[in-house]
């Protein structure tokens, strides 16, 4: 196949890739969406294969059959609690293939002495090594911290900052040596540059503690796309370079949604741990705790219910009884509605997914924004392993480390009711003076087994 | 002339992506996501590329590495996004029976 042709071919999957996208802004057209998008891929990859420059389909063959078998088997597997962790690894593996398509193409040119690359093309693949493999063994980190198998607080190195400068400083200075000196590349450099990426990674997201994982996760989607566009850019393929910046764009507008949900600066997410370092002032009160057949009688008598999910929902896996209690107060006549916090969970819009999980109808998931004007005319809240994104501390105590971070103002309900399993404080570690507010009742116990409890109740 | 050309490509790619991503609802974030990151997988275009050509024996064995890694990013995110989208319900509306 002719090179304009395999061109043309690429405008058809960007196309694809373009319309993909733009239907995944509905609920309604999102499965379609994905699809097409799925076939601009596939289009691109057998307009790929017809390519003169390929003359074995050994190694293709068996290297993709492997992964999508592992791909499938991971995606036909996986529990949607375990979503943020998944996409980790996807991303991770995104940006291991950038890494290495960087460095096999510093043998582009067949034959060729490697001196004669330009020095753009030396950048390149530079950056998508760099990019890469701060993308893999960035994402390989998050992916600890989400399962636990790495502390998610954050862990801070002495000097962590100027360590992470100085590889950079490092970094870069590989780079003029190879600009300069193109031969030294294949030997020795190549491996320093990778070594110096895989470490940046992991620099780069171990002083980030879990809170802020829903920002490191899009930010590191959007490192994977930035990758894949500048291996793009090394062997001169316009698709690597258009879908790489389209990913790579959203990523950007992902983090920032993300951020401005925390009040909060990118710069300040990347190098300062949530550490409670300023001393919020000390909250004192009685806790009302209630007992699940109390709760219930309140609930009956509710017209207008909120639910409120946050991680604690996940990792109870109480999503399926939220969704029943949900339809047995509908039944009883109370408008029941879910209020979402766009950080609650692990990953961006992580309890729309647990909930549609769940059979719950989108149409109930409502945005902190929609929920906040009418939140005092609403009967009862209930917080459902959610603390930092409801802690009123964000809206009245100026030294409170979360102060300013736009929640859901649900200690303004009649009445919350907040379960919990302890009185231990959220990700942030700042206390919360809502569970010793006025209207407040405390459930403690695991999530799912207090639900279970009322909703046997209304059972009754 | 050919840098200046991808040069073009790339901001007008980035500038579409932002205009596509800023309309979508906080309730597809996650989807969204998982969908973006299966298209970062076109990594996978370059690597067959690689992977297949008349290069040295080094470079055919990153590249097949490469094509392995992207293709499971590629079918692994693909899937899991159909997976989760397939979630997504409105209402039941009353059942029409034909």
């Amino acid at each position: 196949m002719s090179v304009e042709l395999i061109g043309a071919v690429y405008i058809v999957s960007a196309i694809l890739f373009i319309y993909g996208l733009k239907l995944l802004s509905s609920p309604a057209t999102a499965v379609r969406g994905n699809q097409l998008s799925a076939l601009g891929m596939l289009v691109a990859i057998v307009v790929t294969l017809g390519s003169r420059e390929i003359i074995d389909f050994r190694w293709i063959g068996g290297a993709a059959t492997l992964g999508a078998l592992v791909g499938a088997i991971a995606a036909r597997r996986v529990a949607m609690t375990g979503m943020p962790e998944m996409v980790a690894l996807f991303n991770g593996s995104g940006g291991i293939a950038s890494l290495l398509v960087g460095w096999a193409a510093l043998d582009m040119g067949s034959g060729e002495d490697p001196s004669t690359q330009t020095a753009f093309t030396i950048v390149t693949i530079l950056l998508s090594i760099l990019i890469g493999g701060v993308t893999f063994s960035g994402s390989i980190v998050a992916w600890g911290k989400l399962a636990e198998t790495i502390p998610s607080r954050a862990i801070t190195l002495p000097g962590q900052q100027i360590i992470t400068l100085l590889l950079l400083i490092a970094s870069i200075g590989c780079g003029i040596a190879m600009v300069m000196q193109p031969e030294a590349w294949n030997a020795t450099l190549i491996y320093v540059v990778v070594a110096l990426s895989l470490l940046l990674g992991v620099m780069a997201v171990i002083p980030i503690g879990g809170a802020d994982m829903p920002v490191v996760i899009s930010l590191l989607n959007s490192y994977s796309g930035l990758a894949a566009c500048a291996a793009g850019l090394a062997i001169n393929n316009t698709i690597l370079i258009v879908a790489g910046s389209l990913v790579g764009a959203a990523g950007i507008i992902l983090t920032n949604i993300m951020c401005k949900a925390m009040n909060r600066s990118l710069s300040h997410v990347l190098f300062s741990g949530f550490t409670a370092t300023k001393s919020a002032t000390k909250v004192e009160g009685e806790v009302k705790p209630i007992v699940a057949e109390d709760a219930y009688l309140i609930l009956e008598a509710a017209s207008s219910v909120v639910m409120v999910p946050g991680y604690g929902m996940a990792v109870a896996q109480a999503q399926h009884v939220v969704r029943e209690l949900g339809e047995l107060l509908e039944k009883n006549g109370a408008e029941v509605s879910y209020a979402i916090h766009p950080v609650a969970g692990r990953m961006p819009g992580h309890m729309n997914v647990l909930l549609a999980e769940a059979n719950v109808p989108y149409e109930q998931l409502v945005e902190m924004d929609d929920i906040n004007p009418r939140i005092e005319n609403i009967d009862v809240a209930i917080v459902i392993g959610a603390n930092d994104v409801v802690n009123p501390a964000a809206r009245e105590d100026e030294n409170s480390p979360i102060y300013g971070m736009p929640i859901i103002n649900v200690d303004y309900a009649r009445t919350v009711f907040v379960l919990k399993r302890s009185m231990a404080s959220g990700f942030s570690g700042v206390d919360n003076p809502l569970f010793f507010g006025q209207n407040t009742r405390m459930l403690f116990g695991d999530a799912k087994q207090s639900l279970s409890s009322i909703i046997a109740a209304f059972k009754e | 002339m050919e840098t200046v050309f991808l040069g073009f490509v790339l901001m007008l790619s980035i500038f579409l992506g932002f205009e596509l991503i800023s309309k979508v609802p906080a309730t597809l974030h996650t989807p969204l996501m998982s969908g973006a990151n299966a298209i970062s997988g076109i990594t996978v275009v370059g690597a067959i590329t690689l992977a297949g050509g008349p290069m040295a024996e080094w470079a055919t064995w990153l590249g097949a590495a490469a094509v392995f890694f992207a293709t499971v990013n590629v079918v692994g995110g693909y899937m899991v996004t159909d997976r989760m989208l397939g979630m997504f319900k409105t209402k039941e509306k009353p059942e029409v029976r034909s």
